[in-house]
């Protein structure tokens, strides 16, 4: 299929070749040559794999569940102005925008993209972005070790467990032990921990979320970050939920050096987990280490603005093994639309979605914490996500919201054994009164009958 | 009348338009965030503009319209497999119940995500004869970086951690020794012969008891199949390392010859170039990672399952039959590469381009990519070097050298003329090893007659730059800037927006 040769085509093409054949043209040695035939899924016309494709999308029927899902990919309302433009084909059927002088409006809406992270995290410098929000603080590691050359980082235990996975995966490869700091009876970070564990001197970094995993406001501040900097660490934020950054103190007020996330909640699908988009964004010291693309500002032969490529030096098509990472695709496409979403919904927008986070997270958790054997776990300020607990197993707890159609949230035992009453609940702007009502009072019904056993 | 003042080669910055009270209203309004956390949390101020929606369309239209993609022309640039991207796929991958399917709902809620995932996952082993594939990484150079991994732990399972060593040829995609580096691989590099391929008495000199992985692109980037690659795989196997296929050639082989036939014990796939998912200007791509049953414990995790049901339908399609799970549990696994699970939407477009065309159109998509690089190639060598004249694969190498020598024209330059003929550059200046180099891979949705338009312009310019080469080096013209300056660019770096100094 897409093929647009006729017979007459490919004789006249063979002949000037000068071959008799395509499959003279394609000889291998017969060592190599294909044995068997294979199997992959048959050739079907358009009208049916539309209808194949529907076949499978019946099948998840997941999406119709009153969903309190978040745990790293959230529910956000995203206007369809931003597929009309996203979809549109000369953004679509790009490539990497080497040659400048046809790329220049792709270019300038990455430059639109790095401006509004800096605006949004207080940063000086971001990329054009990274695979997603782990692999960003992946590479934001790896910044920090060839910052210092130390062999061993810091990582709150509270920070996303599919992160801290990633990071473990990388480090591995680099032969970097990585410590996990604990987590206080509140839901946040241990500090005193923290500060205790930089003054060793052994760690390149020291990664923290916030909003963390379980939703809490990390009490991290410019005081804490002066103990990390002056410890020669570098002291790297994660936010895995951007919407905090339009509500949140800044990552930079705070102090971090590098500020690496996930900009799903920008407009782009869950999609079953992807495709995401990472961003990462420095100070200026930072500026030479940080990999991936940067698009920078500059002018054309008869100075007018024109943008570019930048900085390429730090890559791998021109540094090769000396390169600060191996990237090379990026994720250009969901960094597109959420510069989109960014402009749809302004600040005002933006601002009232955080906003209405914060409200409705603080509905659910009056909801669910007045069902009588059910508690929120911690006491810390939190975003828009709560860990409820539910004083038995959550998995079982779960698996009876879903028969009553609704998806309670995320179990927290595979990852924290000592949390395996626990479920992470989200709720953002598109959470509904209804929604919770049905939660509240299916966790009543659940609980109750629990307790009566 | 007045003078026009419409400039259709530049827009303000989205941060310069827009006005306060001119907000779109997509949400209600909520009660103030003071209500909901201490003012010592949140932040003073959101300096982001407030722009109506025709604003931001018009913003972005603009914008879409000085941008070159496949749908505007010919789009030859090597390696990078720049094909048809046709919109079945975009409107499968859109479909609300993937599109809104969380990553974390149960297994049993997500079935047909799954069977996409399955169905895609076992083609691709078929087509290119692994034991398995991952579509957990994220691109071609996650893959890779997950290959490498990959060997490193198989490696020190086996109690081998004196191999370090990873041998990569000099034409190699630089993303090779970069995810060799990152593994804390030492990277040898290895000349080409006289032919432009990988000898094997050369590789032989380089191996031995600290060789890891031998990485190797089948055709290789000058567009030349390695067509010692089975006496090239005996001889590292024999020396105890690892074959890693770089598959970002893989659009020149399917149904025709397959990395695990040629000794591969490692692959990648570029499934946004081989299998027609969009580049968007970069990303995002999907870079399933393929093994031979000897490393598929290693594997990145989760790792679709399928069970026979036990009353499945006999009529119903093989992977009708089963039921679907996500598997974390590989205690051998690298880890993930990523959060969640693969970049989903596009495994449901290759799939969907699967679908489209099946082994035997698959096979027809190889052949024909290959007839219309070598057509392309005999015709350029009536006029511009090709330092390898043979039977190519997918794409094919011509050098300016000889040009620039009589005329001062580089490969840079002809690469911008064409850019005024609405066609896009090729790859340049790689692979390394050949001087003033233009990579051409012109992918077989393209017809004879956009091939015949791409000949006759590349020979009208390097007749013009005989004649007049100022005027080769000073394209191009008629796009919206001319050539940009990259050195200010890098010198004085302006990564983003900055307010006006009030």
């Amino acid at each position: 299929m897409y093929t647009p040769h006729t017979e007459e085509d490919i004789r006249a093409m063979l002949d000037a070749i000068g071959v008799g054949s395509l499959e003279e043209l394609l000889k291998v040695p017969d060592a190599v040559a294909l044995k068997a035939p294979l199997d992959v899924v048959p050739a079907l016309p358009e009208y049916q794999i539309a209808r194949r494709f529907e076949h499978f999308a019946k099948k998840n029927t997941g999406v119709d569940y009153v969903s309190f899902l978040g745990a790293g990919s959230y529910r956000h309302y995203a206007p369809p102005a931003i597929g009309a433009l996203a979809m549109r084909g000369e953004f679509l059927t790009a490539y990497t925008p080497y040659q400048a002088e046809v790329s220049q409006g792709y270019l300038q809406a990455i430059y639109e993209w790095q401006s509004y992270i800096c605006l949004l995290t207080g940063m000086d410098i971001a990329n054009a972005s990274v695979y997603d929000g782990a692999t960003a603080l992946a590479e934001a590691t790896i910044m920090a070790l060839n910052a210092n050359g130390r062999k061993k980082v810091l990582v709150s235990r509270a920070v996303d467990p599919n992160y801290r996975a990633v990071l473990k995966t990388y480090c591995d490869g680099l032969d970097v032990a990585i410590d996990e700091l604990p987590v206080t009876a509140a839901g946040t970070t241990d500090l005193d921990a923290l500060k205790h564990a930089v003054a060793s001197k052994e760690y390149a970094s020291v990664a923290v979320q916030t909003p963390n995993f379980f939703g809490n406001i990390e009490a991290f501040d410019a005081a804490t970050a002066s103990v990390v900097r002056e410890s020669g660490t570098v002291p790297i934020a994660v936010v895995s939920e951007a919407i905090s950054l339009a509500a949140l103190a800044t990552p930079a007020s705070w102090g971090a050096e590098i500020v690496v996330g996930e900009a799903q909640s920008f407009g782009v699908a869950m999609a079953y987990g992807g495709p995401y988009v990472g961003f990462i964004a420095s100070t200026k010291e930072h500026m030479r280490r940080i990999p991936g693309r940067l698009v920078g500002k500059t002018v054309d032969k008869d100075e007018r603005t024109a943008y570019v490529l930048t900085l390429q030096a730090r890559e791998q098509h021109i540094r090769r093994e000396r390169a600060t990472s191996n990237i090379c695709t990026n994720q250009a496409h969901c960094a597109l639309i959420a510069t989109i979403y960014l402009a749809l919904m302004g600040k005002t927008g933006l601002h009232d979605v955080a906003a209405l986070n914060l409200q409705r997270s603080r509905e659910l958790a009056t909801a669910v914490s007045s069902v009588d054997g059910v508690d929120l776990k911690f006491t810390a300020p939190f975003f828009n996500e709560i860990v409820v607990d539910v004083h038995q197993p959550a998995a079982n707890v779960l698996a009876k919201l879903q028969e009553r159609g609704i998806l309670g949230g995320v179990d927290l035992g595979p990852w924290y054994p000592e949390l395996s009453t626990c479920i992470l609940m989200n709720a953002t702007e598109l959470t509904t009164t209804g929604e919770i009502d049905a939660l509240a009072n299916a966790l009543g019904e659940i609980v109750r009958v629990h307790a009566n056993v | 009348m007045s003078t026009p003042t419409f400039d259709r080669t530049q827009s303000p910055l989205i941060f310069d338009l827009g006005q306060d009270g001119r907000a779109n209203k997509y949400v209600e309004d909520a009660r103030p965030m003071t209500d909901f956390l201490p003012k010592s949390l949140l932040r003073d101020e959101l300096p982001l503009p407030d722009n109506s929606e025709l604003d931001v369309m018009r913003h972005f239209t603009k914008l879409s319209q000085r941008t070159f993609g496949i749908d505007l022309g010919f789009y030859p640039l090597g390696s990078c497999t720049m094909k048809y991207n046709p919109r079945i796929n975009d409107a499968m991958a859109t479909k609300r119940e993937f599109a809104q399917l969380h990553p974390y709902t149960p297994d049993e809620l997500a079935q047909g995500a799954l069977q996409v995932m399955y169905e895609l996952e076992r083609s691709l082993s078929s087509l290119f004869g692994m034991a398995a594939f991952s579509l957990n990484p994220s691109a071609g150079a996650h893959a890779e970086l997950a290959a490498l991994l990959i060997a490193k732990k198989y490696f020190k399972d086996r109690g081998e951690t004196k191999r370090d060593k990873v041998i990569v040829p000099d034409t190699a995609h630089g993303t090779n020794p970069a995810s060799a580096a990152m593994c804390g691989f030492k990277v040898i590099s290895l000349p080409s012969d006289q032919r432009g391929r990988v000898s094997v008495e050369e590789i032989k000199k380089v191996l031995g008891d600290d060789t890891a992985v031998c990485m190797m692109t089948n055709p290789n980037t000058l567009g030349l199949f390695e067509d010692h690659i089975h006496e090239i795989a005996q001889a590292v196997h024999d020396a105890g390392g690892l074959m890693y296929y770089d598959g970002a050639n893989a659009n020149a082989i399917m149904g025709n010859v397959r990395p695990g036939d040629m000794g591969f014990d490692l692959m990648h796939l570029n499934t946004h170039k081989t299998f027609t998912i969009p580049h968007g200007g970069g990303g995002a791509g999907h870079g399933p990672v393929g093994v031979a049953a000897h490393l598929v414990d290693y594997l990145p995790t989760p790792v679709v399952r399928a069970t026979p049901k036990s009353n499945g339908d006999i009529n119903a399609a093989p992977s009708d039959r089963y039921t679907f799970s996500l598997d974390f549990d590989l205690p051998k696994s690298i880890g993930p590469m990523r959060s969640f699970w693969s970049n989903f939407a596009h495994a449901v477009r290759a799939l969907a381009y699967i679908y489209a065309n099946g082994v035997g159109g698959l096979k027809k998509v190889s052949q024909l990519a290959v007839l219309n690089a070598n057509y392309i190639r005999v015709k350029v060598a009536e006029f511009l070097d090709t330092p390898y004249p043979e039977i190519c694969r997918h794409e094919f190498v011509a050098s300016a050298q000889e040009l620039k020598k009589e005329t001062g024209v580089k490969a840079l330059d002809l690469a911008k003329a064409l850019l005024d003929h609405g066609m896009m550059a090729p790859t340049m200046y790689f692979p390394l090893i050949v001087p003033e180099c233009l990579m051409i891979e012109p992918t077989e949705t393209e017809s004879k007659e956009t091939l015949d338009q791409f000949i006759g312009v590349l020979r009208e310019i390097v007749e013009e730059a005989k004649r007049n080469p100022e005027a080769v080096m000073a394209a191009p013209v008629t796009t919206v800037v001319g050539r940009v300056d990259e050195t200010r660019a890098a010198r004085n770096p302006d990564l983003k927006w900055e307010p006006a100094q009030a």
